[in-house]
């Protein structure tokens, strides 16, 4: 890419030099010009008002303004200019006046400009060759607002000549640190595409790190992108896919209808059939694929059907957005239901829809065409609905036919009876075009339900006593595609419409009577030759369409009834012959030569009557949208019917999902520079099928934003990075003594026993966390190695080697703690386990023992040593540019659990976040950690952000150091310490710029003041005994059907609360310990399933209110979907 | 996505023209004018039509067409809603959506088309947003203006834009902090002859007029918030928060909002509150007929029935009515054959009453149906569901807002068959 890159510059360096020649050149030219004008301007003056008025034809004023010095002229001038480019009037003469002006201060006047250059640049392309250099400066510029303008207009010129250096300020804006920069960057993208569409390669670079975004402002936009240039690239999609379902309920509205489209289109090439019930054909496929498949399908297929995670999430995700008040995004929702979702599901959306029909005229529309198609499939949905298809006389003609559609759809023999009610009001519209299509559509109530055949076909003959003739013909219409059905019983309805034939004048009616005279003639000899005695009369004043159905006529009675047509048909073919329509002579010498026995009609003749009396098969009366189902619904081309440019067919459901593991997205993807070598150290083979499974899990979690494993080890990577830079800093302080170098033998027996357990602990139990840890683990042997270097200094380096056994969970370890150590300890020895692991990864940088750590709370001067500076400083030796990339992490992240601490509007442009990152707190144990984003929004940098003050009465915290400067659009995360004593009393305390003081609050939920801990289940249960009574609170809950596999609740249940899962072998229960952080009260969490979906959950601790909130937690997260 | 856009006038004249690509000549809009000629009423145009190399979605808003052009799929709501947003824009700017309005601010109109649509894709729509960006006209501004030379364009980045909350402006003051909510239902209902109810439903709003300084965060809860069917709200409400407590929680825009609309069952029997008696009848011969309409309070809840209407749409070979109001008054529109009785209150011991004859053009044979009767009608501070709105908290701010509700009932599509 670099190479591309550069090869790019110089091209683009090659173009603006071109640019600058004849930007020159033309100043050049321009200068004549401009005198002329001075000097017409001067002339003008002179001779007066009236002079002036006679010279300035056209927009000569105009330019004459423009080259004025007075800004307020130029601004009118522009105006006016702009009043004529919106009524479509000619302005391009003005182009050189105007392009001047492109540089102005004046932001009005800018923009007026830019309006104009974007209409006239393609006109006038070395002329807006001038403005570019302008365009360039800007890029540049600080502020956001007009960067993002420039790139606007810079990629709405379409000049070809420019498109190297668009596509560098694409490049270069894609990674702006703005995200509405880059918002209009993936813009941007659309436009040069559409110049230029050999740029594809290198564009679909900038969307796929686009794609990656994770703001939310860009997601829509990039779609958009995305689906113009190249929609046929979905492996760009897999490993976003997640992100953008997360994403999508904050995603702006207009992005939203694009995304979701696009994730519809995506689902069905990734995901296998929900659809269950249409499933003969589907079976069959199966089976042939089955008897070749791998193994894992092979399980896949054996059971009955499970939907991919990713599949549910993305329906569980949308479903939300069935309430928003913009109908775009509505029907995209349902039409994703519509195609992805379980049949049994779909219904859902049938209430939105419905409502959607309050809307305006157009979305009625639309969305009537779409339930019309949706009704032929399913009644169902919309049956309950029924009454609001109700017509209104007020309604608009297409909105009243598509309603009587689907009123038809709805149609079944238990509501016939109230829908043929309704018709009759409809029959006597006022509207004749609606009336006759209600008369259609009772044609088709009676074909489609057998029972009131009897009962339409007696109403429309009613009707053909109406005064209205478009009722009447209509009337005829219909009954004789009924008649056709079941011709024998109808007899006399065909003598009454021979009756009728003289006052009907609307040719398809007359056509009509005239084909089923001619069709049923043996049932009414005597009146059929009549009528053709009369049209033999009127024929050469007919119709085109009744003089065939004469001809056909005159041709069956010849063949029936010879005797008395004979000399009729024959002067009817003799005036067909010489008909004006060549149409009817041609029928006419077909029909003469089949009818007529001569010498030179060969063996047709003797078919003659099979050919002209064949019984014709009755008609298919079935609706206009029976076909519409090919399209995706919502979409143009549905409602047009036709296949418009740029429709992306959605493909079938393939048989076999893809790999479902391409989606899998590396735990700390930001962090870019190591995060392959994790993600591949992660993946072992051996295990891959369990952490795929654990990754997805996890990933699903959590419906806001960022899975909740993403943000946790992000900003777990992030806080330990801090951390162990701090613990260096406090090592070399408090162990200065400790020699390193004396214990490196030590060490690698630590971490080889560390290992060792670890290792153990994975075979023992098949716990998938677990397992995953112990790969991370091993994967940093080699950091394991550096860092317990220093650890290792006698006794320390054995309690460490003891505490990562006891996290590895052999109770008997941490039971001897317990048993030696007071309470707190312990509790200790529970919360290392995490960082221990997460500290590891950050190589060279050495971790003190927190057992030996904890006594001593740091000192105001450690830690003012860890400024931001020294910080990146240390961690630019060990690792190169972990810092940055931190930044970008924690800043981009905004996952479910993060809350917002203080409002960049409220706090004056500086904005800030908190998350826990629940990881044992650094600073001292009773505390918990937590991790503050603070983001610079304003358009200056801010100082010395700092904690106050903070009133006696409160909390313990433990401040984050003074960050010195904070330049505008950048973010910086760091820690703090909150000692919440186990309440959820919310610790308050002032944030403070160089000059602003803000007041703010974390309030902690209830869950986050844990720490997990890790027991096995005979102690889990011994523990739990000695917590009965006044210690244990119980609720039965009803859980969301969701939630009733094992792996979602405890999912559900750890992103409640920081709790540790107790592994065991009883299917109905689950078990979840933990400790409160403060005092390291044990807290234990039993969920006991019941039948149909219930549970009773369990929660034992002596603090007892913490317990009744937690269970109130939990109670909500489980019930919910 | 959207290539151009057209407004035309209710007559087919093409007065402004907005291209974001290329420049799609406005002879495109013939295949629209044809279409908007075969159609007649301008009610009836399709809003999707398809040329041959351009799709054209239009919406018909305030005696207006707003004609957008395409060229490849796109899904057409996502257009139609654009496009209404685009009017609401203009309402909201110029407190009125029509040709003469648009003609006058030109500028300002291309200035906010230009800011809403990025290459045809949707940038900024939030009023908000755009507000700060383009500041509506006003009087006084313009005179300042033009003496001063200041623009009303702004230069920095609208802070809603980036937040999370991009429909609220930063630094909002108001020295008097005032939350209204109007709760507005209507009465959606088709009673037929002999007056039982076909169908009938409410269709609420709540409408929001918030003036609160800083960053309020408010929670608004309802008594019976069961009664909700089916919802829809502003971006700014919480659904997760309505999902699980039923209450509207949210950041409110500045000033006048619609917070959510609401559906209440059909299941429910929904009150009709009044009833119609009605005999309207042509004879067979003579080439006359007969009207005569009496209506009376039904299930009103002690309240007042006010601004009654009705609005009897005549077929079209009525040549002239001649009726007597016992109260109001009544006109005839030659043109549109449109009854319109307006009633005003409704009183229980009078019940208000139109009778008269109605002269049908000579030769004509007597109309096949008899017209509908469209009613209008409004109650104060009557829910007509029952819904009632407990209270509103605010939490973020210091100050104690003035907080007010209000609930109307209105009659929404409310016909009675003849």
């Amino acid at each position: 890419m670099n190479g591309g890159f550069s090869s790019l510059r110089s091209e683009a360096a090659g173009a603006m030099r071109t640019v600058l020649v004849s930007a020159e050149s033309l100043q050049l030219t321009l200068k004549p010009e401009l005198t002329q004008e001075e000097q017409a301007l001067t002339h003008a003056t002179a001779a007066g008002g009236k002079a002036r008025e006679t010279l300035k034809a056209g927009n000569e004023d105009l330019k004459e303004m423009l080259e004025s010095n007075k800004e307020s002229l130029k601004l009118e001038a522009m105006k006016r200019i702009v009043q004529l480019i919106s009524k479509g009037k000619n302005a391009s003469d003005l182009f050189p006046a105007v392009v001047k002006n492109v540089a102005s201060k004046n932001i009005e006047l800018k923009k007026l400009v830019y309006v104009y250059l974007v209409r006239y640049a393609e006109e006038q392309q070395d002329l807006a060759l001038l403005s570019i250099s302008t365009f360039q400066r800007a890029l540049k510029d600080p502020n956001q607002f007009i960067r993002a303008s420039a790139l606007r207009v810079l990629s709405s010129i379409r000049v070809p000549i420019i498109v190297p250096i668009m596509m560098l300020a694409i490049k270069e804006a894609a990674s702006d640190l703005s995200p509405y920069v880059r918002k209009t960057s993936a813009h941007a993208i659309q436009k040069l595409y559409s110049l230029d569409a050999d740029q594809k390669e290198h564009l679909i670079e900038v969307i796929e790190k686009l794609l990656k975004d994770k703001s939310t402002l860009v997601a829509g936009s990039v779609v958009v992108a995305f689906e113009e240039v190249c929609p046929d690239r979905i492996d760009l999609i897999h490993r976003n896919y997640r992100k953008l379902c997360n994403l999508l309920v904050d995603v702006e509205e207009w992005g939203q209808v694009v995304i979701i489209n696009m994730l519809t289109r995506y689902a069905r090439t990734q995901f296998t059939s929900p659809w269950k019930e249409d499933g003969i054909f589907d079976e069959s496929e199966k089976a042939f694929y089955d008897s070749d498949s791998e193994e894992k399908q092979g399980q896949r297929e054996a059971k009955p059907y499970i939907m991919d995670p990713d599949h549910r999430l993305l329906l569980r995700n949308t479903k939300p957005l069935l309430q928003s008040r913009n109908t775009a995004v509505v029907m995209a929702v349902a039409q994703l239901y519509w195609h992805l979702a379980p049949k049994h599901e779909v219904s859902i959306v049938t209430k939105s829809l419905v409502r959607l029909l309050r809307s305006h005229r157009e979305v009625q529309y639309v969305v009537l065409q779409n339930i019309a198609t949706m009704s032929i499939q399913r009644k169902g949905m919309f049956e309950p609905y029924m009454k609001s298809f109700y017509v209104r006389s007020t309604d608009a003609t297409h909105i009243k036919t598509l309603k009587l559609e689907i009123l038809t759809n709805l149609a079944n023999e238990a509501n016939i009876s109230t829908i043929l009610r309704e018709f009759q009001t409809y029959v006597k519209s006022q509207d004749k075009a609606f009336a006759a299509a209600t008369i259609q559509a009772i044609g088709r109530c009676a074909t489609n339900i057998s029972e009131v055949t009897d009962t339409c076909l007696n109403g429309l003959v009613l009707l053909l006593s109406n005064r209205d003739e478009t009722v009447v013909a209509e009337s005829v219409v219909v009954i004789k595609k009924l008649l056709q059905t079941q011709p024998t019983q109808h007899c006399d309805i065909i003598k009454h419409m021979a009756k009728l034939f003289d006052n009907i004048t609307v040719p398809m009616a007359r056509a009509s009577i005239l084909w089923l005279m001619g069709e049923y003639c043996e049932r009414v000899p005597k009146i059929a030759p009549d009528v053709l005695r009369k049209m033999a009369k009127t024929f050469t004043s007919e119709e085109d369409i009744v003089k065939l159905q004469t001809v056909n006529l005159a041709a069956k009675l010849y063949l029936t009834n010879s005797k008395q047509t004979k000399l009729l048909t024959q002067y009817i073919l003799n005036l067909g012959k010489y008909d004006q329509n060549y149409d009817i002579r041609d029928r006419t010498r077909f029909i003469r030569q089949l009818i007529v026995p001569s010498e030179k009609s060969g063996a047709l003749n003797k078919y003659a009557r099979r050919i002209l009396l064949a019984s014709k098969p009755a008609p298919v009366l079935e609706s206009a949208f029976k076909d519409r189902d090919r399209f995706q619904l919502g979409t143009l081309s549905h409602s047009l019917n036709i296949k418009t440019t740029g429709y992306q067919e959605l493909s079938d459901w393939p048989a076999a999902a893809p790999d479902p593991s391409v989606r899998n997205v590396e735990v700390i993807e930001p962090v870019q520079e190591w995060a392959p070598s994790l993600g591949k150290a992660k993946k072992p083979k051996s295990d891959k099928f369990y952490s795929d499974d654990e990754e997805e899990e996890e990933e699903e979690e959590g419906s806001g934003s960022g899975s909740e494993d993403d943000s946790s080890s992000s900003s777990s990577s992030s806080s330990s990075s801090s951390g162990s830079s701090e613990e260096s800093g406090s090592e070399s302080e408090e162990e200065s003594s400790g020699g390193s170098e004396k214990t490196s033998s030590d060490s690698g027996k630590s971490s080889s026993g560390s290992e060792a357990s670890s290792s153990e602990s994975e075979s023992k139990q098949k716990k998938k966390k677990r397992t995953k840890k112990a790969t991370q683990r091993k994967s940093k042997q080699t950091a394991a190695d550096s860092d317990s270097d220093e650890n290792g200094n006698g006794p320390v380096g054995k309690t460490s080697s003891s505490s990562a056994e006891s996290s590895s969970d052999s109770e008997s370890d941490s039971e001897e703690d317990s048993d030696s150590d007071s309470p707190a300890p312990q509790k200790k020895t529970v919360a290392k386990t995490k960082p221990k692991v997460e500290v590891k990864s950050k190589k060279e940088v050495s971790l003190l023992d927190l057992d030996d750590f904890s006594p001593a709370p740091p000192s105001a001067p450690k830690s003012s040593v860890f400024s931001s500076s020294l910080l990146s400083d240390l961690e630019g030796l060990s690792l190169s540019n972990v810092s940055s990339a931190m930044q970008v992490t924690s800043s981009s992240f905004g996952p479910v659990k993060t809350y917002e601490l203080l409002h960049h509007m409220t706090g004056k442009g500086l904005s800030a976040k908190y998350h826990f990152p629940r990881q044992p707190c650094l600073y001292q144990p009773s505390m918990v950690a937590v991790q503050v984003i603070l983001t610079n929004s304003s358009d200056h940098s801010l100082e010395e952000i700092h904690i106050g003050d903070r009133s006696p009465g409160s909390l313990n915290v433990h401040c984050f150091n003074t960050v010195e400067r904070l330049e505008p659009g950048a973010s910086v995360s760091v820690s703090m310490g909150i000692d919440f004593s186990d309440s959820t009393q919310a610790a308050n305390f002032q944030l403070c710029t160089k000059e602003d003081q803000f007041s703010v609050s974390i309030q902690p939920a209830v869950g986050e003041l844990l720490m997990p801990s890790t027991m096995k289940e005979t102690d889990f249960c011994s523990e739990q005994k000695k917590l009965m009574g006044m210690n244990e609170t119980s609720a039965t809950i009803t859980m969301a059907t969701a939630n009733t596999s094992k792996q979602n609740i405890s999912k559900q249940v750890l992103s409640v609360a920081n709790v540790g899962v107790v592994s065991s072998d009883q299917n109905n229960l689950q078990r979840f310990a933990g400790r409160t952080v403060s005092s390291g009260a044990l807290v234990l969490v039993t969920l006991e399933l019941r039948e149909s979906s219930t549970a009773l959950l369990t929660i034992n601790t002596e603090k007892t209110v913490m317990a009744s909130m937690l269970l109130r937690d939990l109670k909500q997260a489980l019930s919910q979907a | 996505m959207i290539n151009s856009l057209f407004l035309i006038s209710h007559s087919g004249d093409i007065f402004l023209e907005k291209h974001w690509k290329s420049v799609i000549s406005r002879s495109v809009c013939d295949y629209f004018l044809e279409a908007k000629e075969k159609a007649g009423d301008p009610e009836n145009v399709a809003p999707v039509l398809q040329t041959p190399h351009h799709y054209l979605i239009s919406i018909y808003r305030g005696k207006l067409f707003f004609l957008s052009v395409t060229q490849t799929e796109v899904p057409p709501l996502f257009v139609i809603e654009f496009l209404h947003r685009v009017a609401d824009t203009f309402q909201d700017y110029f407190g009125d959506c029509s040709e003469v309005v648009i003609k006058e601010n030109t500028v300002t109109v291309y200035e906010l088309l230009e800011e809403m649509l990025d290459n045809g894709f949707p940038l900024a729509t939030e009023s908000n947003v755009l507000k700060e960006m383009i500041r509506p006209p006003t009087i006084l501004r313009s005179v300042v203006n033009t003496l001063t030379g200041g623009s009303n364009v702004g230069g920095t980045l609208p802070t809603g834009q980036l937040s999370n909350v991009p429909w609220r402006r930063a630094g909002v003051k108001y020295t008097n902090n005032e939350a209204y909510f109007d709760v507005i239902e209507e009465i959606d209902a088709i009673l037929d002859k002999s007056g039982t109810t076909v169908f009938a439903e409410i269709q609420g709003v709540v409408e929001a007029c918030v003036k609160l300084t800083g960053m309020p965060d408010l929670t608004l809860s309802f008594m019976n918030p069961r009664l909700l069917d089916d919802v829809s709200f502003h971006p700014c409400v919480r659904f997760k928060r309505w999902e699980s407590e039923r209450v509207l929680s949210f950041i409110p825009p500045d000033g006048n909002f619609r917070l959510m609309s609401y559906h209440v069952s059909s299941q429910n029997l929904v009150a009709i509150p009044v009833y119609v008696k009605q005999n309207i009848s042509f004879l067979e011969t003579g080439s006359c007929g007969r009207l005569d309409i009496t209506i009376g309070p039904k299930q009103t809840m002690g309240k007042t029935v006010e601004n009654l209407t009705v609005t009897i749409p005549m077929p079209k070979s009525v040549l002239s009515v001649n009726l007597t109001a016992t109260q109001g008054t009544y006109t005839f529109d030659l043109t549109t054959k449109v009854v319109l009785w307006d009633v005003g209150k409704l009183n229980p011991q009078k019940l208000p009453n139109l009778r008269g004859s109605i002269s049908i053009q000579t030769g004509s044979p007597k109309p096949e149906e008899n017209p509908s009767i469209n009613i209008g009608l409004q109650i104060q501070q009557l829910a007509i569901s029952g819904l009632k709105v407990s209270r509103l908290d605010m939490y973020g701010e210091k100050y104690k807002p003035f907080k007010g509700v209000k609930y109307v009932t209105k009659a929404g599509k409310f016909q009675v068959r003849t």
